[in-house]
């Protein structure tokens, strides 16, 4: 099955892309090309025959590559956000760290007892997207990138349950794009409320939205 | 050492200054004006052998020694080079180093010839060449590990030769990791702009700014020569080899080569410069993607 | 052997005879210096041929110092650690015979003493056979040392606090070290002799991996292995130039010498202690050179790349180690060849180095990079022989750098390829790092060689430099003839070191070394074929410009009326670009103050990088030392009252304890 492994490569590339990458909208893409990606894959692993999953390739790619990186653009745009990533680890080295992620994934994925039949790259592949993700979380200050983060992680476990789990029932996989659907959703929100009051999404000053709970009646006054 | 080895580094010599104007014919195409006449670099080459020269009072026997040692440290490494399948006039295992290394020695000495000259530009490219270079050939070199990893060889020649039979998308990876370093060795847009003239934004033109005559002529040549070298490299790794009379195979090298001219030639013409700050990362980001070639050879 | 007791004799003889003759100078200078050479030229004529596996007898003397015995051998690896020792001694010798001018009131004398001590207790750390007696050597070879760092502590001109810093940072960092050495014996002995031939016959000491790490730091801290390497760029600017070249050439090396050999004591080795020194190896390599490119004094620079190089010396070793491990010779026999290699060669280039930097702050005054400049024109022949030291550092055809490390890199690339693919990831990181490093270092040294010796003077002081003596010249040209001819001979006396090599990596090597031997004697031909075609083109440029006119002109300066020297590019600027990517790992200070105003006058920028390992590492432990001990203080109360209270209760507990049982 080449088509699958070349897939695979090139889910790899777009995940050093999202380290490496400086612009947002060129972020957001690359996520897009993952939606669509990875809606293929299942297909071409198990066979265009069920219905079943081609109806779930399509919604897979509907969701993931259609719907949600629209709405981060609009996101962008309503917020007004500057459109660069803003890196607390440099960009130089989260590449380094994505090889060093990638190696990680090999060693680990190798001691996995895994089930046969999947191609060999799957396991690391997914698993290095899981760290990709996680690592765009920890390590870029914009809001907007963490939520980035946070798809490619799902993206990654999507893949991983794709790849390894065959009998799978077709509802828990809807439930699970409606899950990610609407917590992208609710974290829109969320950002644009906070872009309008603080002008920022900065999120190393998010923390300092504690103060307003703790004393709400008199949050009033003035925002910090 | 047979007929079309002896031959690779004549032709090389010769067909070099051709691909200098091959490109510049494309960037032309591309602006929609008919552009210089591709043997350009060769009548270029003559004018500049004819005239005497100046020097500077800053300068010593450095800067003068600078050009020719360049020249001499890069046919050397010529002579190691393959061309489309047809091993190259001298091999031995491990005369990969040796060719990179030549190659730093003529950048050395370039550096020094720059900074001979007491003046703020060409101390400015100079250092922005060392930079380059050091994130450049880890890459460079990581990216020829992984061929030798596959092919089982150490030479160059084994290595080229070995790569004939072999595919995978590895092969892609190593190939766009050594056009972006070929790229930054050849000072081409996106790391360096070959056409511009401000002395501030300028790296390989900088260091050579106060050369004129033959010192100019034999910078060129070895500028050429070393594209060249480069660009076997990466046609290497992306043409297949044809079977058949060698004659074929040094033919398609040569196309190939001439391929690949148009192919910078195209990069140049719709790409813009990256800003500084920007190119190591593009270096770290070749560098990684041929550790991303690594892991694959490996599974 | 008779001929080596002969010359620790000759060595120590006129040592006692420098310091006898010191109401004259000048013969006590010259009974130094003669003694040195004489001595070491002796000694070479007794290493060499134990190089190679000739054996000769040892010396076998009986101690009352239990463990101990006076015990000196001679086999193949103290013979090739000892050839370096005495040529750059010899060298160095005549050197500082024109470098160390007797001034009036302050006698040299000391220097010449401590400097014959410390080429004989070189000579006894390597040839010794005996832990006891290896201890003695090393403390005082440690010693001697530290006498000749702060040889320039009280001239004429009074007290320099610098100098006493570094010697103090010197002391400590040196028994730190020799204290893990310590503890390494004791464990060792535990087997019940602490004889060498006993240890390396009896195989597989206990607990292997805990004696690895003891050895790594109690060596590694006098290599310089990071992070032990903080008193190097102290100890070695300090010193007189041919101090600083004989320490930095060949006195780190005992630090590999002592590892190897205990590593002969461990029995088979496990991987980690490979992909341990590739680490340590890789990471003293790149942060050598990175603090080596934010340096602005020259001896500081070239003390950094002496980290630089042991640690491709230890990357070497690391790869010779996993090689071992896996059972493959080639990959063994190459990198430790490599390694070895490296240790001779580094010996010369870093002599040489050290000693056109003292040969630059004789002539010019002063060696602060950015107040020099133009010394080409004014020191032709120190600028052309730095020149050569700095293109050999560097790793480049046709010097012995390149040699080294290309062997280096084929160990890599050989255990990349063999079957398995176990070591392919080591390589990979050996091959990148290496790279990166030699990258790194022609950055390095064309700002050092470009800054101080190109352009023109950036200072008005340096402007009447002159060109030094005959005596140092001529030591400086016999160390880069030596870097030429082990370019262009290595692959005649590979061969010869089979033995050495087999009793490192404990398999046969004679088919790799063979091949290695094939290799380099290409690399040979392709250094001379570079020389030869330099001059062609050379005579190509000649015939063209027969003739035409040749004219004299002002460099391009954009059209500015009036350029002047300071407007040249200065050393920080030229390094900036890689400093500031690698700011994270350098962390200099800054202290800028910005030109104000509509027409600006003055404006300065200042960087100072400080080691990060001391700044990080080793000064936190210091103040929570001192405050453990200022706490401690309060035990001494400084009456006498008190102090005899301690002594009435510790007799009443101990009479307590005695008479309760």
């Amino acid at each position: 099955m080449p088509w699958v492994d070349i897939a695979l490569v090139v889910l790899i590339l777009s995940c050093l892309r999202l380290l490496g990458g400086s612009r947002l909208v060129a972020c957001i893409s690359t996520v897009a090309l993952q939606g669509v990606l990875l809606g293929f894959v299942p297909l071409a692993l198990h066979g265009v025959t069920v219905f079943s999953g081609v109806a779930l390739a399509a919604l897979t790619v509907a969701v993931k590559a259609l719907l949600l990186p629209w709405f981060l653009r609009r996101a962008i745009r309503e917020a007004s956000i500057l459109r660069e990533v803003q890196p607390i680890v440099s960009l130089n080295l989260s590449l380094l760290f994505g090889l060093g992620a990638l190696a990680f994934s090999g060693w680990a994925a190798a001691r996995l007892p895994l089930p046969p039949g999947a191609p060999s790259l799957g396991a690391p592949t997914a698993l290095f997207m899981v760290l990709v993700g996680l690592f765009l979380v920890v390590a870029r200050s914009k809001a907007l990138t963490q939520v980035i983060g946070f798809l490619v992680v799902e993206n990654g476990i999507f893949l991983f349950g794709a790849l390894f789990a065959h009998d799978t029932p077709w509802l828990v996989e809807i439930a699970v794009l409606l899950d990610v659907l609407v917590g992208v959703f609710v974290m829109g929100i969320a950002l644009f409320h906070i872009n309008r009051a603080f002008d920022s999404i900065d999120s190393r000053r998010l923390h300092e939205l504690h103060d307003l709970v703790l004393d709400a009646p008199s949050a009033n006054e003035g925002t910090p | 050492m047979d007929a079309p080895s002896a031959l690779t580094p004549l032709i090389a010599l010769c067909v070099a200054p051709l691909l200098l104007g091959v490109i510049n014919r494309t960037k032309a195409l591309f602006a929609g004006r008919t552009g210089p006449p591709i043997l350009q670099p060769y009548r270029d080459l003559v004018k500049l052998a004819r005239k005497g020269a100046v020097y500077s009072h800053t300068t010593s026997w450095v800067f003068r020694a600078g050009p020719i040692v360049t020249l001499a440290a890069t046919g050397l490494a010529l002579l190691f080079v393959p061309l489309g399948g047809v091993p190259a006039a001298l091999s031995f295992d491990g005369d990969v180093v040796l060719v990179i290394y030549l190659l730093g020695l003529g950048r050395f000495f370039t550096v020094l010839a720059a900074l001979d000259t007491g003046s703020s530009f060409e101390g400015m490219g100079a250092s922005r060449e060392v930079q380059f270079a050091a994130l450049a050939e880890p890459g460079l070199l990581l990216g020829l590990l992984v061929i030798a990893l596959q092919t089982g060889e150490l030479s160059l020649s084994g290595m080229m030769a070995g790569l004939a039979a072999d595919g995978g998308s590895w092969i892609a990876l190593v190939f766009v990791a050594l056009l972006l370093i070929l790229l930054a060795e050849t000072a081409r847009i996106p790391v360096d702009d070959p056409a511009t003239h401000l002395e501030l934004t300028m790296i390989h033109e900088v260091m050579v700014l106060d050369h004129g005559g033959p010192d100019l002529a034999f910078v060129e040549l070895g500028a050429a020569l070393k594209m060249w070298l480069l660009g076997a490299l990466v046609t290497g790794v992306a043409l297949p080899v044809p079977g058949g009379p060698p004659a074929l195979h040094l033919a398609s090298g040569v196309m190939g080569m001439f391929g690949l001219a148009v192919l910078v030639g195209v990069i140049e013409s719709t790409m813009a410069r990256l800003a500084l700050v920007r190119v190591p990362q593009l270096l770290v980001g070749a560098a990684v993607l041929n550790g991303v070639a690594f892991f694959l050879v490996m599974r | 052997m008779t001929l080596l007791l002969l010359a620790i004799a000759v060595l120590l003889g006129s040592a006692v005879a420098a310091l006898g003759l010191r109401r004259f100078p000048r013969a006590s200078a010259l009974a130094g210096a003669l003694g040195a050479v004489a001595g070491c030229t002796l000694g070479a004529v007794a290493a060499v041929p134990a190089a190679v596996g000739v054996s000769s007898g040892d010396l076998m003397l009986p101690w009352s110092v239990p463990y101990g015995s006076l015990h000196l051998g001679l086999d193949p690896l103290s013979g090739f650690f000892l050839v370096p020792i005495f040529f750059l001694s010899a060298v160095g010798a005549v050197y500082g015979l024109g470098y160390l001018r007797p001034e009036p009131g302050r006698s040299r004398a000391g220097a010449w003493f401590f400097f014959n001590v410390l080429v004989a207790s070189m000579v006894v750390v390597v040839a010794a056979r005996n832990g006891v007696l290896f201890l003695l050597a090393w403390e005082l070879m440690a010693l001697s040392s530290y006498f000749l760092v702060i040889e320039d502590l009280v001239t004429v001109r009074g007290e320099s606090p610098g100098v006493r810093d570094a010697g103090i940072v010197y002391l400590i960092a040196t028994h730190l070290g020799t204290a893990f050495l310590l503890a390494m014996f004791l464990l060792l002995g535990g087997s019940g002799s602490l004889e060498f031939d006993t240890l390396r016959a009896a195989g597989g000491a206990a607990p292997a991996g805990l004696l690895f790490v003891f050895a790594l730091v109690g060596f590694g801290s006098k290599a310089g292995f990071v992070p032990f390497h903080v008193w190097l760029p102290e100890a070695h600017p300090v010193a007189p130039s041919h101090v600083s070249a004989v320490m930095s050439g060949v006195m780190i090396k005992t630090g590999i010498y002592g590892l190897l050999r205990v590593l002969g004591f461990l029995g088979a080795p496990a991987a980690w202690w490979g992909w341990t020194l590739i680490g340590v190896g890789l990471l003293s390599g790149v942060l050598g050179v990175l603090f080596a490119l934010a340096q602005h004094d020259l001896k500081r620079l070239l003390a950094y790349h002496s980290v630089e190089n042991i640690g491709i010396i230890g990357l070497g070793l690391g790869v010779g180690l996993l090689g071992q491990q896996a059972g493959l010779p080639v990959v063994a026999a190459l990198g430790y060849a490599g390694a070895l290699l490296h240790v001779v060669n580094h010996a010369l280039f870093k002599g040489l180095l050290f000693l056109a930097a003292g040969a630059v702050a004789h002539g010019a005054g002063t060696l602060h990079i950015e107040e020099l400049g133009g010394l080409q024109k004014r020191m032709p022949w120190t600028a052309s022989l730095f020149l050569v030291g700095a293109a050999a550092i560097s790793g480049l055809p046709p010097l012995n750098g390149f040699v080294s490390e290309l062997c280096i890199y084929l160990a890599a690339f050989g255990g990349a390829i063999a079957p398995g693919r176990a070591m392919a990831p080591a390589a990979a990181l050996a091959v990148a790092g290496l790279a990166l490093i030699g990258g790194l270092a022609v950055a390095c040294f064309t700002k050092a060689f470009g800054v101080v010796f190109l352009g023109e003077a950036r200072h008005d002081r340096v402007r009447d430099s002159h060109e030094v003596g005959l005596l140092m010249r001529t030591a400086m040209i016999v160390l880069a003839v030596a870097c030429g001819a082990v370019a262009l001979g290595a692959w005649a006396v590979v061969p010869h070191l089979a033995l050495l090599i087999e009793q490192v990596a404990r398999q046969d090597v004679s088919a790799p070394l063979h091949d290695l031997s094939r290799t380099l004697g290409f690399v040979a031909l392709a250094s001379a074929s570079v020389l030869l075609l330099a001059g062609l083109v050379a005579a190509l440029r000649r015939a063209l410009l027969r003739g035409r006119e040749i004219g004299i002109a002002p460099t391009w300066g954009c059209g500015y009326v009036a350029p002047n020297a300071r407007m040249q590019y200065t050393a920080s600027s030229y390094g900036e670009p890689l400093t500031r990517l690698f700011t994270m790992l350098l962390r200099p200070r800054v202290e800028r103050k910005l030109p104000v105003g509509l027409f600006p006058r003055s404006g300065s920028y200042e960087t100072h990088t400080d080691d990060q390992a001391r700044v990080l590492l080793f000064a936190p432990v210091y103040r929570l030392l001192l405050w453990v001990a200022a706490r401690a203080r309060l035990v001494q109360a400084g009456r006498v009252q008190v102090y005899v209270l301690y002594i009435a209760i510790t007799l009443m507990v101990l009479i307590a304890v005695a008479l309760g049982k």
